[in-house]
């Protein structure tokens, strides 16, 4: 459809959002990231299943250690969409963008900026 | 029919008596006079007074100290005794101390969890169960021995009672349940309060029909309801209790400053239909906090007065 | 299997502040199938920890070792040359492997991470349940195959109590009355004569309240 998003979203491709670990997730902010988000099928429609439920489930997970260890929980979230859906895509992807830098730069890139 | 015990309460039935008996809960504090007053106020109407043991897992006085004070008031106590609290060798030497004081009638329990008390995050002990008690005291008074098997020197002679549950689930095994208790040694049964009269009375056919009426005692349990709020509180939140729809119809239907006496109207009824039940030997009236009853609901179903018995 | 259940992390976090390098140590068994204590535990433990300390300037090294089990001297001791660097080792193993962890280094603060809960089975992922209290002389044998021991809140013997009610403990509605479990399985084999066989005192003395326990097998000893 070639409709932008922003640059700061860098995409990794999974089979499935099933396929996300929360460990995944973790390792992310402990590298630096600023915000996670898993993007898949809509709730019901899931192409293999019932993964979207599970990564729904891993995202609260996360969302719930990061709050506790002081990155925040609203950085990371889940969202869904069908495959056919572009502008939907597009618009997360503006969301979760302006959400990010509304909180500013994650304090574990911070801190380990300081400590270099 | 011949006695074991010097209780009371077990020649009264063994003379072919309805016996009555009722029961006391202890206070929450250590003053004596609470237990006084209410046996004053039933002593007449009643062959014999229970004592609860920290019923509903509040810690309160204790059955034993409160016995003996009735015993020492002349009255015939019915030591309550649960096996949530206490292990083998306390309740061994329990019921030597209520020996000692002459108290002649025990009744065995399991006693309700400690979770609905105030002390619910304690550990319970169960360390035997309500009918390895009934076992445990019919062989200290039959066979003069603690469990351990030295002998007991100046055994007790307590007659042995226990509670049963006809309304509690599953109801398919509570009459060989019953059968069990008698096979375990039990000689007297006080029910759980009764409402569901249908029930109880099929209960106690199948009893009847297994020749179990005529090896025990049973004492059918009542209790008046002081209000339809607590009608619906015993139906919706008391396990194991049977309250059917039209005895709350029933108290619902009038006025509220009505609703005691319509409590007590019907606790006389279900004795007066129950004295026409073959096998209730007795009536249990369990009027908690409502003691001053007692009197109104025993002269009313004609159980007034007590038969006197030789000692 | 043992059932562990994780510690909440602000526990751990108050364990292990004080240290600099900490050992998250897994185990691959029992706390893995529940997972409070696998590979996979051990690794998200450790990343949150990580950004909680660097989050609060801390200086901390956390590593992440998971053993096949932290029970048998085999595998406690894969770890003999490679634990001197750190001050403290959080055990997610049950109360069995921290304590052996701790006979076995004497020198290393060990901590636990997960509460073991019971001896239990998987009735569904995500919900483990009590079976066992492993009370030394079993009587499943009279009972149907389900035990009165575990899973009466009254360990009654002899039993349902006054206070079953449609097949639940009066304790709470979710829980079965094991009584009525009993009776339902023992109607299921045609054997509800057994009902009324008396079960006689237990003896007690080979569970906790004869003090700890001991099984020795002479003819399996070198």
């Amino acid at each position: 459809m070639r409709l932008s998003y922003p640059s700061s979203i860098k995409i990794i491709r999974v089979p499935c959002t099933g396929k996300v670990d929360i460990l995944h997730i973790l390792r992310a902010f402990e590298k630096g990231a600023d915000g996670v988000y898993a993007v898949g099928c809509m709730e019901g429609d899931c192409h293999f299943n019932s993964g979207n439920f599970r990564a729904r489930k891993r995202v609260e997970q996360a969302k719930k250690l990061l709050e506790t260890v002081g990155v925040g929980g609203e950085r990371v979230q889940m969202f869904n969409l069908s495959s056919a859906e572009g502008p939907r895509f597009a618009e997360y992807a503006r969301e979760m963008d302006q959400r990010i830098r509304d909180l500013g730069p994650s304090p574990i890139k911070l801190a380990m900026k300081k400590a270099a | 029919m011949t006695t074991k015990t010097p209780s009371k309460l077990e020649k009264i039935l063994a003379e072919g008596h309805l016996a009555v008996t009722s029961e006391v809960g202890p206070p929450r504090g250590s003053d004596p006079k609470h237990i006084e007053e209410k046996g004053r106020l039933i002593k007449n109407h009643v062959d014999a007074i229970n004592i609860t043991d920290n019923q509903t897992s509040v810690t309160r006085m204790c059955s034993l100290a409160a016995c003996i004070r009735l015993k020492l008031m002349g009255l015939e106590p019915v030591l309550q005794m649960v096996t949530r609290d206490r292990n083998r060798i306390a309740l061994q030497s329990d019921i030597l101390g209520a020996a000692s004081y002459d108290i002649h009638n025990i009744l065995c329990l399991s006693g309700d969890h400690q979770s609905f008390g105030d002390c619910a995050n304690g550990q319970n002990v169960h360390d035997i169960d309500s009918m390895q008690l009934i076992q445990t005291v019919r062989r200290m008074r039959d066979e003069g021995k603690f469990l351990g098997g030295a002998d007991i020197d100046r055994p007790p002679r307590m007659f042995v009672g226990a509670a049963e549950n006809p309304f509690a689930d599953p109801f398919e095994i509570r009459v060989p349940r019953l059968a069990k208790k008698i096979a375990a040694g039990v000689e007297f049964i006080q029910t759980q309060c009764i409402y569901n009269l249908d029930k109880f009375e099929l209960w106690i056919k199948l009893a009847r029909e297994r020749g179990l009426t005529e090896k025990v005692h049973i004492l059918a349990g009542v209790t008046p309801m002081k209000s339809v709020g607590m009608a619906r509180y015993m139906k919706n939140r008391v396990p194991g209790m049977d309250v059917p729809d039209d005895v709350i119809k029933r108290m619902a239907g009038v006025p509220k400053e009505k609703q005691p006496q319509e409590g007590i109207d019907i606790c006389v009824e279900t004795i007066e239909r129950l004295k026409a039940v073959e096998g209730v030997h007795g009536f249990h009236i369990m009027a908690i906090e409502w003691e001053e009853k007692v009197a109104e609901i025993v002269e009313r179903a004609g159980l007034f007065p007590r038969p006197v018995v030789e000692n | 299997m043992i059932v562990a259940d994780k510690k909440p992390i602000e526990e751990i976090i108050q364990q292990v502040e004080a240290y600099r390098n900490v050992l998250i140590l897994g185990c691959n068994e029992c706390v893995t199938v529940c997972e409070a204590g696998g590979k996979k535990e051990v690794g998200i433990l450790a990343s949150a920890l990580r950004m909680y300390f660097i989050n609060n300037g801390k200086d901390m090294r956390i590593d992440e070792i998971t053993l096949e089990r932290q029970c048998d001297h085999e595998y406690l001791e894969e770890i003999r040359d490679r634990i001197d660097p750190y001050d403290a080792v959080v055990s997610l193993a049950c109360g069995v492997g921290v304590q052996f962890m701790a006979e076995k280094y004497l020198s290393k603060p060990v901590y636990p991470g997960v509460n073991t809960c019971f001896l239990g089975v998987t009735e569904k992922r995500g919900l483990w349940t009590e079976r066992c209290q492993a009370c030394g002389q079993c009587i499943l044998a009279n009972t149907a195959g389900i035990c009165p021991v575990s899973r009466c809140a009254k360990r009654i013997l002899n039993g349902p109590c006054g206070g079953s009610s449609k097949g639940k403990c009066e304790i709470n509605k979710d829980l079965d009355c094991a009584w009525q479990l009993i009776v339902d399985r023992l109607k299921a084999l045609g054997r509800m004569d057994d009902y009324e066989k008396l079960f006689s005192i237990k003896d007690w003395s080979t569970d906790r309240a004869g003090g700890p326990r001991k099984v020795v097998r002479e003819d399996v000893q070198i």
